[in-house]
């Protein structure tokens, strides 16, 4: 069987920066796959260079068992991309614009209208694309990018700038598209955003795919230490750390920042059994590794542009 | 189209999917959907365009209200005919009878007066050109004010080739040398002849030049070339609905000047070849798209695409005539005006809409316009980026 995406060595160097370094992998067909690093990291030129809008310095690139560069149309129809920033028409409303995209693969406005509904637009239909808020936009351009039916869907950091409701709300969009069979490639810097939707996640920086799995399967592999905290003013520091030594347990830090107690260790059971003991679980909060501690690990903790 | 995703590839997914259930692309014929966007790729533009009121204002009415202001300002200032008063009977003009007589009555009209001293004081004042009476001798006499020098100038050339063809008949011989005097004040133009065709070129370049640049600047900027180019769109859909657009703008603006101009007001009498604007107009959206897409290529945002273009539309619309006739430019002026598709596109439209020019004058000029577009567009080539970055 072909893979929804198959790339291998692509490098692409702008100037002195070598934006990808050398990136292989592989998508499945049917797969909701995550391209995860920090600004800078090399995620949209590579994303650019799997659509076809760029021709990389080096590598091989196949999308649906065809090569992207040079342009194909008969790949085109058979991929939906979205880009970082909404690229719509000027003074267009929202129905006028997915019909306009809707025509260039042949859609009729009848299915244009009902992808606008997919995407709970069919209110805002005669609104101006840029009187639409950032999540109407972003909605606006997924459906355009949707509108023929891809197998193989493209999105580039879809939720960046939208709040919390909205965010949520474009997961169950995105979760959807995937449930019908199509395979989807997203970028984002939302680390529980991949570990929610993505099948496979490659951690990328500097150009370069550091680790690529499961998001399961990548937390696990890292150092598993999990975050024991309580409400601050109920045990000090100093006698939590008297208790847990004389119990046995084992840890690796104990703070009281003022807010919370937090103790940190690999064998939570015993911490918390003396934490009970003392009465001292009012506010407690359990939390184990993320893909977040997965994916500093992996790129540092230092500032990127 | 998806014989080769069939198989077992379910069970190599991460998580169990409906495969086969895999959407379809749209079946279609090539040929219809290639039509359609360049359908929708118009009326996007056109929409645009009309829902763009700062656009459609100095496009559409911007010129026009240049045209009003300069036909009524100018209106009647160099009609060609002279105001001549006849006071008492002058043989040589009363002889003129017939078709002379109508001849001379599109050049000349006189009206006659026997208040010499008063039709002086007329004279002085400038409400008629110049007053004309036959001596005792035989003499014409002609008084006229040095204020306006050329209607001046005019009556006396008319008056005296009067006097001439009469000395000369009198002498019974065929003559030898003829000129028609009405010739020349036919050749000249009213104002309402040079504004037409000279504001309305100058819309026509704006509207061409604006559309083009703008467009591509502001859809590189909104990534929407980029996204167009990951959709089966064909460049030639692009580049043709964008002159499609252009050249329905410029047949519009066409059709409202050519409606007022028109008008018993103005007054701008039409020749039998007149249609012969249209493919003119045409020719030269296209040559002035090409000065757009070059502006449009190099410019990175759209105050800089606005700017390129005022800067190539203003001077060359003075150069070429738009605004005031340039016949006493100096020869360098006229050398670079000539390089200029606009001082072709005003020649020629004043030719075939008010001259009685016929098709071998707009042929020419066709051709070269045509062929400025092609070599502005390959240039505009050279500098073209689908993309900002």
């Amino acid at each position: 069987m072909t893979a929804a995406i198959s790339a291998d060595g692509i490098r692409q160097r702008y100037g002195d920066v070598q934006a990808v370094d050398g990136v292989s992998l592989t998508v499945e067909s049917g797969e909701f796959y995550g391209i995860l690093g920090p600004n800078g990291a090399g995620k949209t030129t590579t994303l650019e260079i799997l659509e076809g809008i760029r021709k990389p310095d080096e590598g091989r690139i196949e999308l649906l068992g065809l090569a992207p560069w040079p342009r194909n149309p008969k790949l085109l129809r058979r991929i939906g991309v979205q880009f970082q920033a909404s690229a719509f028409f000027n003074k267009l409303t929202a129905r006028e614009t997915i019909r306009t995209f809707g025509s260039f693969y042949g859609v009729g406005p009848k299915r244009a209208d009902a992808m606008l509904e997919r995407v709970g637009l069919t209110e805002s239909a005669g609104v101006m694309t840029d009187k639409m808020s950032g999540g109407q936009a972003q909605r606006l351009s997924i459906a355009c990018a949707l509108v023929h039916d891809p197998e193989l869907v493209f999105l580039d950091e879809p939720t960046t700038g939208l709040d919390p409701q909205a965010r949520r709300n474009l997961w169950d969009l995105l979760r959807n598209i995937n449930a019908e069979g199509r395979t989807v490639v997203l970028t984002t810097h939302y680390l529980d955003e991949a570990e929610v939707l993505c099948d496979r996640v490659s951690v990328m920086d500097h150009g370069k795919v550091l680790k690529t799995g499961a998001p399961a399967a990548l937390i696990r592999e890292i150092d598993d230490t999990v975050r024991i905290s309580v409400e601050s003013g109920l045990l000090t520091a100093e006698r939590t750390r008297e208790l847990l030594d004389a119990a046995g347990a084992e840890v690796t830090s104990v703070d009281d920042d003022g807010v919370s107690l937090a103790v940190a260790t690999h064998l939570p059971a015993p911490v918390l059994s003396v934490l009970a003991e003392q009465n001292a679980l009012r506010g407690l909060e359990v939390r184990g590794a993320t893909l977040e501690d997965v994916f500093l690990q992996l790129t540092g903790r230092e500032y990127r542009a | 189209m998806s014989a080769e995703r069939t198989g077992s590839e379910a069970a190599a997914v991460p998580s169990q999917r409906t495969s086969g259930t895999a959407p379809s692309a749209p079946a279609g014929q090539p040929e219809r959907e290639r039509v359609s966007a360049f359908a929708s790729l118009s009326r996007v533009m056109l929409v645009a365009f009309v829902r763009d009121k700062s656009a459609v204002f100095f496009v559409l009415l911007f010129p026009l209200m240049f045209l009003l202001l300069f036909g009524t300002l100018l209106k009647g200032a160099t009609s060609p005919h002279a105001k001549v008063v006849q006071v008492g009977s002058v043989q040589v003009l009363d002889a003129v009878q017939g078709d002379g007589r109508a001849e001379l009555e599109k050049v000349l009209a006189i009206t006659r007066s026997d208040d010499e001293a008063g039709s002086l004081e007329k004279v002085r004042k400038g409400d008629v050109d110049a007053l004309i009476k036959q001596g005792p001798d035989g003499r014409v006499e002609l008084r006229f004010s040095a204020a306006d020098q050329v209607r001046a100038g005019a009556v006396q050339g008319i008056v005296n080739s009067v006097v001439q063809q009469a000395n000369q008949a009198a002498t019974g011989k065929p003559p030898a040398f003829t000129l028609d005097a009405a010739r020349v004040e036919d050749e000249s133009l009213k104002p309402i002849q040079f504004l037409t065709p000279g504001l309305l070129g100058w819309a026509v370049a704006t509207g061409a030049v604006f559309s083009a640049s703008l467009t591509l600047v502001t859809w590189r900027r909104k990534m929407v070339l980029r996204r167009l180019r990951l959709a089966p769109v064909s460049a030639g859909a692009i580049v043709s609905s964008r002159i499609a657009v252009s050249v329905l703008t410029a047949l519009a603006q066409t059709a409202i000047f050519l409606a007022v101009a028109t008008t018993p007001f103005f007054g701008l009498k039409l020749t039998g070849n007149w249609w012969l604007i249209i493919p003119l107009v045409i020719c030269a959206t296209i040559a002035f798209m090409s000065i757009g897409l070059l502006a449009g290529a190099v410019a990175k945002t759209e105050e800089a695409a606005n700017g390129i273009s005022q800067i190539i539309v203003l001077p060359m619309s003075f150069l070429s005539g738009s605004f005031f006739p340039t016949d006493d430019m100096p020869g360098w002026l006229k050398a670079i005006s000539e390089a200029m598709p606009l001082r072709h596109l005003v020649t020629a439209s004043q030719s075939v809409l008010s001259r009685g020019g016929g098709v071998t004058d707009a042929l020419p000029t066709m051709g070269g316009m045509l062929l400025f577009a092609a070599v502005i567009t390959a240039i505009a080539w050279r500098f073209f980026r689908w993309d900002d970055a």
